[in-house]
């Protein structure tokens, strides 16, 4: 029977050699996230180690400049490591260490996910080796050189388009080569089962918290929630704890590039068709006879040809809508936000910015967005001075 | 004619892969009928793959050649259809689900059907997902290849129960390519499935030499080659094919 369905979306499309690691996963994800001990280490990590909760705060000058919604940014920004990526690290490389895992891999693209997981790594003691494209480690070289200070060795993916969707490949085929001593951490909210469920599990901290504070502080429920989705952890965090919530709109935004309508994006609902690869059914963008796209964002985060199983069924079933941003779009948000709040956000991030300031002035005053900002900028900088022409060194 | 059902009575079996359109589907055209003279009982042709998790770098790179040389999946089905009749092995093709998802599984297994293909080996549908294609094949009898590995134990006799066709027994940890020893209990693995089906099981992953496959041929039905078949199609491009049907002789001879 195929497992962890969402709709049509999801199930285990893996080799025959990964199989019973993926069930002894969620053989041991069935105990432990039902286990008060676990629980309340996974807790206290996130209290002492991450910083959590994260802050939800009122962008009080951006939201008078647009002139419309009342806007108020999820700092995810502001956890250790400077994403949401730690949240899902702490739980799984725990989960990892209970089930007697010496080692664990995993890929990244902008670096984040590489960084938060060599970074929980050394914190519980576990060997570590994370998977990269080329491409990215050369757009990232900060992240990479963070990651080995961590300890962990970076391994430059030099196949296909030297991107996120090969850095997953290749983290597929180690874990295939050492999987008993080994756990892979993907990063988001996709893969084989039991991933998009422990994933998601892990990050819908973030809207659990979005829904305290906002209660807290407005007295009632946001209209919208947004975010950006290249694989779709943040969104899908921020998303969870609404789902149920009809009257809350959710919105994820996807990297449309150059330009939704050119040959150069990664705006896979946009733009893909339903297929089956990396281990789930869901949508990508692909060609005619399943061939895999390359994709091109100037986000390395969200630079991914598919889209986690949940968001494809929030999509299909109509709970969640999705727009594409341009990388000129999400380029203007992160210097906008920078100069209006004081806060360099990730460019992943910006674009789901932007998409607030597109719609934020077209909206009554007495409603209220909340923006998942799920990573800071630092790692941006030096790209984005290069998208404008400015020479510096990084 | 031979097809999978008697591919296995002309002693151990040999079972040779290689991807459709490396370095061009002309290439792969003259290659097919030869490799069976050569003695191969069964072929497995690589349908090419953007991303193929379960390939070491070989097949990886020989996937890129074969689609940047513009192979696709009708222009394999078309070189196919053409030389079948000449082909005296069985034919499968490897590929993986996404190929055959997006070009419809219907449309894809009853063209097989038409076209002489035996079966469909795909990798990335475990046991739990076969019947994203099984209820397909059935109705146009085209088999799907199962797979055991070493990490499957428990497993290995659920999925050998409803295996057809050969029981693909993967050697060893890892992804596809040439190894210098194989250190897994392969002959334990197997034992372990012939308690519980008649369907052959052939061994894959990492066989190269005649030597190996000589000692995988001993504990089991047949060996698969595909590699160190790949690598001679690398090496000598345009001009492999007397290259590997010698390198086909002597496996086959090998495990006779």
């Amino acid at each position: 029977m195929s497992k962890g369905k969402f709709g049509i979306h999801g199930g285990q499309f893996i080799p025959e050699t990964l199989m019973n690691a993926v069930i002894e996963l969620e053989k041991a994800y069935d105990y432990y996230k039902n286990d008060p001990q676990f629980i309340e280490e996974v807790k206290t990590l996130m209290r002492e180690y991450a910083g959590r909760p994260s802050l939800l705060y009122y962008a009080e000058k951006m939201t008078k400049d647009l002139g419309g919604a009342k806007i108020y940014l999820k700092r995810e920004d502001l956890n250790h490591t400077g994403s949401h990526k730690i949240n899902n690290c702490l739980g799984q490389i725990l989960l990892a260490k209970k089930m007697g895992k010496k080692r664990v891999i995993a890929e990244t693209g902008a670096g984040q996910h590489g960084v938060a997981t060599a970074t929980v790594a050394a914190l519980l003691g576990m060997e570590c080796d994370i998977y990269m494209g080329k491409v990215d480690t050369e757009r990232q070289a900060l992240n990479c050189y963070r990651m080995e200070l961590l300890g962990a060795r970076v391994h430059p993916v030099t196949t296909g388009t030297q991107t996120l969707k090969d850095a997953v490949n290749e983290a597929l085929r180690e874990w295939t080569t050492r999987v008993e001593d080994t756990h892979y951490v993907l990063g988001s909210v996709m893969g084989p089962h039991p991933f998009p469920t422990i994933v998601r599990d892990f990050q819908s901290v973030i809207g659990k918290e979005v829904k305290e504070e906002m209660l807290k502080k407005e007295g009632r429920l946001p209209d919208i929630c947004m975010a950006c989705v290249g694989g779709g952890s943040n969104a899908m965090g921020l998303f969870y704890d609404f789902i149920e919530d009809k009257e809350v709109q959710l919105i994820g935004c996807e990297a449309a590039g150059k330009g939704v309508d050119t040959e150069e994006n990664a705006a896979t609902v946009a733009n893909g068709g339903l297929g089956i690869f990396h281990g789930m059914k869901s949508y990508f963008i692909q060609d005619e006879y399943g061939q895999i796209a390359p994709v091109y964002s100037i986000s390395a985060g969200l630079d991914y040809p598919g889209v986690g199983p949940e968001h494809a069924n929030l999509y299909d079933t109509g709970r969640a809508s999705y727009v594409p941003v341009t990388d000129d779009e999400a380029v203007a948000a992160f210097e906008y936000l920078s100069r209006t709040e004081g806060i360099i956000p990730a460019i992943e991030s910006s674009h789901a910015v932007a998409h607030c300031m597109k719609i934020a002035p077209k909206m009554d005053k007495d409603k209220i967005i909340v923006v998942c900002l799920s990573g800071r900028g630092d790692k941006d900088v030096a790209a984005i001075a290069r998208y404008r022409g400015v020479q510096i060194y990084d | 004619m031979i097809n999978l059902n008697n591919a296995f009575e002309n002693g151990k079996a040999f079972i040779a892969f290689l991807t459709a359109g490396d370095p061009n589907l002309e290439t792969t055209a003259r290659l097919l009928p030869e490799i069976a003279n050569a003695g191969a009982d069964v072929i497995e042709i690589g349908i090419p793959f953007s991303d193929p998790v379960a390939e070491g770098v070989v097949i990886q790179d020989a996937d890129m050649r074969a689609l940047a040389a513009g192979t696709t999946t009708d222009k394999i089905f078309d070189m196919v259809e053409k030389i079948a009749p000449d082909c005296d092995a069985a034919l499968a093709f490897m590929t993986y689900i996404n190929v055959i998802y997006v070009y419809g599984v219907e449309r894809f297994i009853k063209r097989c059907s038409q076209i002489g293909v035996s079966a469909v080996i795909v990798p990335d549908v475990p046991f739990e997902e076969r019947e994203e294609l099984t209820p397909i094949c059935e109705k146009y009898g085209v088999h799907f290849i199962s797979f055991i590995a070493p990490t499957s134990r428990e497993r290995v006799q659920m999925i050998a129960k409803e295996a057809k066709g050969f029981l693909y027994c993967v050697s060893s940890l890892g992804v596809t390519g040439v190894r210098s020893e194989i250190t897994t209990n392969v002959g334990e693995m197997i034992a372990l499935a012939k308690e519980v089906t008649d369907t052959p099981c052939a061994v894959g992953f990492g066989i190269s030499t005649p030597q190996q496959a000589k000692e995988m041929a001993k504990i089991s039905d047949g060996v698969i080659v595909g590699s160190a078949i790949v690598k001679i199609i690398a090496e000598y491009g345009e001009n492999c094919v007397p290259y590997v049907v010698d390198y086909v002789k002597s496996m086959k001879d090998a495990i006779r």
